[in-house]
């Protein structure tokens, strides 16, 4: 079980103070020079040796991100851009993170920002969050107040730290669509390559980190490579801030082990499944965008990037989203079909009009409006789009209802019968009227 | 994607405020010389905000005019942001989350609340108090079902508790901003299962307890 000293995000729940004091009571900003004096490689080679993989969805290793960027040139800024466009359904970590423990992000976005080389940061927060935003620009005060950050700071490294923020639109965290609207255009992902590293914001070299990787970052510093590395499984190192919704007795986001057995996360801090164990139809265990798990699947698998790869599922946000079997699970995923239209940007075909069709389709699925050859021309559409766009939507549109085909067939058939049945026993009713 | 489009009835011009002039001179300077586009969704935000939280046209032009933008790049930017609305909303604009997460803890109820109270999204009722939109994932899922108004969220809503906040916006009563089930914030309900070494099983009882923050609402009333 983890320790609450073992805890990265102690204020996470905001019943401590959030402010700079508060924050330094916590073992923030503490000899945060001595950090930066052990040089970028140091920082570099202990990020990697954390294991800390990306918290924003991918997980690909942290340190191994930041030791892509180009040497820096004077001519040509490099940047650190926070991804705080927190839009995943089901994922709401980074948010409590901002509002409740503000100063660990900007913390991190200095050592970050130094170990790549980057003169400023941007933390591009989603338009909804506005308190989350003012509460993110006090402590960014705060700490320029106390000459923490800036050009002429007691680190000796000139940095900069902007809050920026978006208008609703889920693609925009995506990492080269948030460059986009962070240049003041429309969000559309573009091409990669060229990777951000090399040209990204302003055509400058810039690294896209999630909130909770960089926020993250000074304690793993502070406190060693070998201590995160100590939590969890091989390859799967760390704590993780696990949001869990859906139909738990107490949904609730927690800071826990990598690797928890999905049935302790839940006994231990959601007080169960709503109806007992028993009750578990199915788990969608990283965020929207990940396929789902049905209950005999899951219950005891650790809850990490490589268990949960193996069930064809993902860690993804560690965004939890358990349903219990009076779930409609054909509406639940249809639901799902409905934002992925609603949210691509438009600029791929495969995306913009099979996101639609997708949606159309599993519509008439809830009803059992279909035949069931429908439901294997479903699944070969969404492989279409899979893997056929320029960004991820495509396929984070496609996964959900592929889950839902692999693990549910027989509902989606039951569904169908029984409105084919009810369509001819109305029928009689008509003719006979 | 949606469709979006201008409000039919346009307001003759539209100006910034002194204020929300300065506001955004102070925002341009946060980019490199020559990238003030970049200020563009925060000046939208701030025209939307200061004229009653919808977007004119002449808006749109005032700050392209502002930031050196064809109109058009502008117009693109406000019909693609699914936040700056385009046509006039109620005082209460109200964002139902309807998203999975909201919808398995009973989000339904929610929106049949608002059709019957206000009618169909995007309406606003005759005296001008309310509208409503279902939205997307708006990212408070620990605390579903929850709404935005305005500004504000209210979270962990049921049918008494959206009910009780609309007869007290309506009938202009103040109202508690946050979950509405006497959570402070994503914790478990009915005590801490972590972190309780340091603010007790209450959270407001350990050694870094801080009793200030325990009376902050989840987002401060303006």
């Amino acid at each position: 079980m983890l320790q609450d000293k073992d805890r990265i995000f102690q204020n996470l729940y905001g019943y401590g103070d959030w402010g700079l004091e508060g924050a330094k009571k916590r073992g923030a900003w503490d000899d945060t020079k001595g950090l930066l004096e052990k040089g970028k490689d140091w920082i570099i080679n202990e990020m990697k040796a954390s294991g800390l993989r990306g918290r924003g969805g991918a997980g690909f290793p942290t340190g191994l991100k930041w030791s892509f960027m180009p040497k820096p040139d004077p001519a040509r800024p490099s940047y650190l851009v926070v991804n705080a466009d927190e839009s995943e359904p089901g994922t709401c970590k980074d948010r409590e993170i901002m509002r409740n423990d503000p100063h660990l992000l900007v913390e991190g976005c200095l050592v970050a920002g130094f170990a790549m080389g980057a003169s400023a940061a941007y933390i591009y927060l989603r338009g909804e969050f506005i308190f989350e935003r003012e509460r993110l620009q006090a402590a960014v005060d705060q700490a320029y107040a106390a000459n923490l950050v800036g050009q002429n700071n007691v680190h000796g490294y000139p940095f900069e730290v902007y809050v920026h923020h978006g208008a609703g639109a889920y693609i925009c965290g995506e990492e080269t669509a948030l460059l986009e609207s962070l240049e003041g255009k429309k969000g559309m992902p573009r091409l990669k390559p060229p990777f951000p590293a090399n040209m990204g914001l302003y055509g400058c070299p810039t690294t896209v980190n999630n909130v909770e990787s960089i926020a993250v970052a000074p304690t793993i510093l502070r406190r060693g490579a070998a201590w995160f590395a100590g939590f969890g499984a091989k390859n799967n190192a760390g704590t993780k801030l696990f949001s869990i919704s859906g139909h738990v007795n107490k949904p609730c986001n927690v800071e826990e082990a990598m690797s928890i057995p999905f049935r302790e996360l839940i006994d231990k801090h959601c007080g169960g499944v709503r109806g007992g164990w028993d009750n578990l139809l199915a788990v969608i265990p990283g965020g929207s965008s990940v396929r789902c798990v049905p209950s005999h699947e899951i219950i005891d698998c650790p809850m990490d990037f490589d268990s949960l790869s193996k069930l064809k599922s993902g860690l993804g946000t560690a965004a939890v989203i358990v349903m219990d079997k009076s779930t409609d699970i054909i509406r639940a995923i249809a639901r799902l079909s409905h934002f992925y239209k609603h949210e691509s940007c438009g600029q791929c075909t495969p995306c913009r009009e099979g996101t639609g069709w997708m949606y159309r389709v599993m519509e008439r699925m809830v009803e059992g409006r279909a035949q069931k050859k429908e439901i294997d021309m479903l699944f070969d559409v969404s492989k279409q789009i899979e893997g056929h766009t320029i960004c991820a939507l495509g396929d984070a549109a496609a996964w959900p209802i592929q889950g839902l085909i692999t693990h549910f067939r027989p509902v989606i058939e039951a569904r169908i019968d029984s409105y084919t049945a009810r369509a001819d026993r109305d029928a009689v009713k008509v003719a006979a009227q | 994607m949606s469709v979006r489009r201008l409000a039919e009835k346009q307001p003759e011009s539209f100006e910034f405020t002194p204020e929300n002039r300065a506001w955004l001179d102070a925002q341009i300077v946060k980019y490199p010389p020559g990238r003030q586009a970049s200020a563009v969704i925060p000046a939208l935000w701030q025209a939307q905000k200061q004229h009653d939280y919808w977007l004119p046209q002449k808006a749109i032009e005032k700050v392209a005019d502002l930031l050196d933008m064809p109109y058009i790049r502008v117009l693109e930017i406000a019909t693609f942001y699914t936040m700056f609305n385009l046509e006039p909303v109620g005082k209460y604009f109200i964002q139902l989350c309807g998203t999975t997460p909201c919808m398995l803890r009973g989000s339904d109820d929610l929106i049949r609340i608002c059709e019957d109270r206000i009618g169909e999204q995007r309406h606003v009722t005759a005296d001008g108090l309310f509208s409503w939109l279902e939205v997307e994932c708006l990212g408070a899922c620990c605390n579903a079902p929850m709404v935005q108004i305005n500004d504000d969220y209210y979270e962990d809503l049921d049918t008494a508790t959206f009910t009780k906040l609309l007869d007290d916006l309506a009938a202009g009563r103040p109202v508690h901003i946050g979950p509405q089930n006497g959570r402070l914030r994503s914790e478990p309900l009915g005590g801490l299962t972590a972190l309780a070494d340091f603010y007790g099983v209450d959270g407001k009882s350990g050694p870094l307890s801080d009793p200030q923050a325990a009376l902050q609402p989840a987002n401060p009333a303006k």
